[in-house]
Formats: C-alpha cells, structure tokens, sequence
C-alpha cells in the first residue's frame, strides 16, 4: 500500500511536471511533426510514389509518431531526474521509506506517459494529412508501451550519469537522434544497398519502427517476432541495470 | 527504547578520505540532543549515513530497534530530516513540496493534505501554501524543510544546522517550535555551530573531531567541567594601566574594555570591590565566550 501511494505520487508529480509546461513539452513535436507530414509526405511524397505497396504519407506517418514517442519518453526522464539530482530533491525520496523499483517505476511512468501524449498528438495531426486505418490494434498498443518504456528507461541510466546539463543533450542529439532518422522513419530498408541493408539491422530502433508500422499499416521490413524479443529484451536488460544503479546508490549518493 | 544506536561506524569515501573512524552513539528516546563538531569533523556524513543519503563502509545503526540495513523501510519511516542546504524542488509551491513528502511515506491523501496543513500551520507557512517555494525568503525555506520533515510526524527529527543563515527573530522562532516538538515527544538530534543554542536547547551531548567521538555526556555534567568564566567589563573612564588584583587574570582589550578570567567558584563580588578600590568604575559586564564554546574549543583541540 505504502509503495503504491508513493508510485503514485512520483506518477502524478511527474504528469503535473510536464503538462504545466505544455508549450516546451507537448507544443513543439504538433509543430515539427506537422512540417515533416507537409514536406516530407505532401511536398516530396507525393513525387515519391508508394512503398511496398502504402502511398509515402502513409509510409512516413508510423515512424515520425514513434520518433516523437522515443524522442519524448527519454527527454522526459532524462531532464527530470537530472533535474531531481540537480536541485538535490532526490534526497526526499531517499530518506523515504520508497523502495528503488518504485522510484524507477515512477520516473519511467512518468516518461511513458508523455510519450505516449506527445504520441496521440501527433497522431491527431497526422489524421489531417492521411487516413490510416490500424491494422492490428494489439501491435500498434504493444510497440507503443514498449517502446515509451526502454526509453524511458534509457533516459533514466542516462540522468544517472549525467554530471552536467551537456551530459543529457549528448545521448539525444548524438546518438539517438540519428538512431531513428536512420531507423527507416522515412524509407524502407530494403531501398538500401546491402551492405547498408546489414548494416541497419544493428539499429534497434529500426524494430520497432517496423513493428509499429505493421501494426498501422500492415507493413514491416522486419520480423515483428523478432521485433519484440529485441525491445522485451533492451527492457530487461536496462531495468535490472537501472534497479543495480540504484542499489548501489550511483550518482545519487556519497 | 534507544531512538538511535549507532556502533562501529566507519565511513571511507572513493578519494580515501576518512571521515569516520568508528563512531559508537546511543541517544534515547524523548532527549533533545545536539551532535556538534568542527567543519569536516564527519557530523554531515554520520547524519548522512542515518538518513541514507550517504552509503557506510562499515558498522550497524539502528532507529528504535530497527537496523537500517535489515529493516529499512521502517527504520526510515521513524526519521525525519532537515538537512543543511535547500533540497526542494524551486519550482513547486509549498503545498505540494510537504503533500508530495507525505506520499512518498505512504500517507492516504486524506490523511496527507490533514498533515500538511497542521504542519504548514505551525510553520505559519499556511499563507504561503500556494507561493512557488523560490520566491520565500531564507528563513521560509527552511521552515519549508521543517514542515516537510514533520509531516509523517517522525519520531525521530534530525536537524542538521536548521538556523545556519537565518536572523535572530527567525532563530529564536525556530527554537520555540523545536522546543515544542520535543515536548510532543520526538526525539531530536541537533547539530549547529550556535553553541548557545546548543547549550539552551539539550539535555544530551557528543562532540565529534576528528571522525571520533570526543565527548558524549549530559550537557549539564559537561558545562559542570568548566573551571573559568571570562568576563568582558565595559569601564566608565579610560584605563592604561592593567591592574594587578590576586586570583583574577586581567587583559586590555582597549582603553575602556577589560577582560578577566574568573576561577570557578571565585566570588565575582570580591572583584568588584578590588576594582572600586583601584579607582575602576564598570558600567556593564557580559560572557566574552558562553560556557559551552570553552569547552568545544578545549575538546576539539586537544
């Protein structure tokens, strides 16, 4: 009972965090993404043709509301957990009798949870450049939790290295940024030459993508199977490194 | 019941300082305690260490009878912290920076937002209860830290400096609530550099340098130890020369300001007789340092 009041709390201390800065959090992807769905889909699209069968619009709608996904659940821990060291408040969940996996439960909750708002925004908006109609609903909810919790997760490990305000900018506009523009947001994998072809299967985020695409329009250049052993299995991974930084209290105590 | 037992306590830091040397403290339940030493002496890591901020090396503490390792969760619910800095979040107001404290020890709301408007009460923070915590003055922020200390009412409160910074009025604020808190029955341990705040507000005492405990004792046994009191005496008319009186130690702080050292159990009485008959007249007589400070600057250097 005690640890679901405090999920809660660290839950809704989050949410409250990021709608009452609505215009940085949940303004700025409506914009980007509405300029990609009008250069990229209506301007160069409609040039393009169709990919293995869906018009470019389409194509590109699955990937940029799972780029904002991914970009926005780890922006959102990343930023309010170094914050949380930053200003030392930590402390007040420390000396609390919160166990570590509901410190990270709340924190990744509240990560997911923007990421999936950000999500429903720029699926709103991508309804006034395409009709999209889901394929398999399952999928679709599936690869959108999932991916909003590894990295949101991933923003986590992150905020508890990070020394400055330079360490939690260097990951997003370094690696995960190219990650995803190179994750077949915007082509399929198979318009690659090979080497380059083999070359993208290294890019996890291209799973996922894939996968969500498949669960939106029924395309994929991947294996959805495999798709979701390597998310479930990222999320595994980085949960256990997250619960062992926390036991061992680095970064956040002396 | 002890409200806290520390035994062995040792705690090295990834740069190799020491800063703890095996510390053993026992503080019982209900006293009013004050934990002082030097800057460095190791009394922010020993209170690290209690509320888990800070990771031991070494030794066991327990929280009324709960061992901090094998019982954590109960051991921390007993403890509440005000720590030295400002550790709340600047852009939350008041209200929620107490509410969200007493979720985070799994408070009901109901029962939440009751506590935090008693404790934001007794701040006389209830006014400000929806001010953004940044725009407070000094002293409001750390009655913030109080307030959220308090809410899960605590049975044990650790204040770690809680007047460093703050002006008398606010101090002496501080001091009645602390008092009145004490009374309720929670166990304080106070560590601060106002020895005299010290000296007026505990009954127990241990004096840390060193990372060693150097003293540990009631505090009126401790102050029973001192065996001089010094005196500042402001003179009516200018003196150059300091005068020679048997049993009394006499030093010019300037032409119109004498201090003397008066042996314990000396009769001040007699002083001033000596003094009328060397033609000294004395407007007024203060403490040069309180009884308390003599003692810390004897223990800590010795």
């Amino acid at each position: 009972m005690n640890n679901f009041i405090a999920f809660r709390t660290i839950l809704s201390k989050e949410i409250h965090r990021f709608l009452r800065i609505w215009p940085q959090t949940l303004l700025p992807p409506a914009i980007t993404t509405s300029l990609y769905f009008l250069i990229f889909g209506k301007l160069i699209g409609d040039r393009i043709g169709s990919i293995n069968g869906a018009s470019y619009m389409d194509y590109i709608v699955p990937g940029v509301i799972l780029m904002s996904v991914i970009s926005h659940s780890y922006a959102n821990v990343v930023s309010s957990f170094y914050s949380t060291k930053f200003q030392r408040h930590i402390e007040e969940l420390l000396v609390a009798p919160v166990s570590n996996w509901v410190i990270l439960l709340g924190y990744v909750g509240g990560g997911v949870a923007r990421g999936l708002m950000v999500g429903c925004v720029v699926t709103g908006i991508s309804q006034l450049f395409a009709e999209i109609t889901v394929v398999n609903w399952g999928v679709t909810i599936a690869v959108y939790f999932l991916t909003a919790t590894l990295f949101a997760l991933a923003g986590f490990i992150n905020a508890v290295f990070a020394d400055s305000f330079d360490d939690i900018s260097i990951i997003p506009n370094f690696v995960l940024t190219p990650l995803s523009y190179l994750g077949g947001v915007f082509y399929s994998v198979s318009m690659l030459p090979a080497i380059w072809q083999t070359i993208s299967l290294a890019n996890p985020i291209l799973y996922m993508i894939n996968a969500f695409r498949y669960g939106l329009i029924g395309v994929s250049d991947v294996d959805i199977q495999m798709s979701f052993l390597i998310t479930g299995g990222f999320i595994a991974f980085l949960t256990l490194l997250s619960l062992l930084l926390l036991h061992k209290g680095v970064g956040i105590k002396n | 019941m002890n409200a806290l037992s520390i035994r062995n306590l040792k705690k090295t830091y990834s740069n190799g300082f020491v800063a703890l040397k095996g510390i053993d403290l026992e503080v019982e339940s209900g006293d009013f305690f004050a934990l002082l030493g030097p800057n460095g002496a190791g009394k922010s890591t020993a209170i690290g260490i209690i509320s888990s901020l800070v990771n031991k090396t070494s030794g066991s503490v327990s929280v009324f009878g709960y061992d901090l390792k094998k019982n954590n969760a109960k051991a921390k619910a007993c403890i509440g912290l005000v720590p030295q800095e400002i550790n709340f979040n600047q852009f939350e107001t008041v209200k929620n920076i107490v509410l969200n404290q007493a979720g985070y020890y799994g408070m009901p709301k109901k029962l939440a937002l009751k506590s935090t408007e008693e404790c934001l009460r007794q701040m006389s923070l209830w006014d400000k209860r929806n001010t953004v915590s940044r725009r407070l003055s000094g002293g409001m922020k750390r009655r913030v830290m109080i307030a959220r200390a308090l809410v899960h009412a605590p049975k044990l409160l650790i204040l770690d400096e809680p007047t460093a910074g703050v002006d008398i009025e606010i101090r002496r604020s501080m001091w009645e609530m602390m008092e009145q808190v004490n009374k309720q029955g929670t166990t304080i341990i106070l560590t601060t550099h106002y020895l005299e705040e010290a000296e007026s507000l505990c009954r127990n005492i241990a004096i840390i340098n060193d990372g060693m405990i150097v003293e540990r004792s009631g505090m009126a046994d401790l102050l029973a130890r001192v065996n001089k009191d010094r005196f500042v005496l402001d003179l009516a008319s200018e003196i150059s020369v300091i005068p020679k009186i048997e049993g009394y130690e006499f030093e010019l702080a300037d032409s119109k300001s004498l201090h003397v050292t008066v042996p314990k159990g000396k009769n001040i009485n007699q002083l001033f007789h000596k003094l009328t008959e060397n033609n000294i007249a004395v407007l007024s007589l203060k403490n040069k340092t309180n009884r308390l400070e003599q003692l810390f600057m004897d223990l800590v250097n010795e």
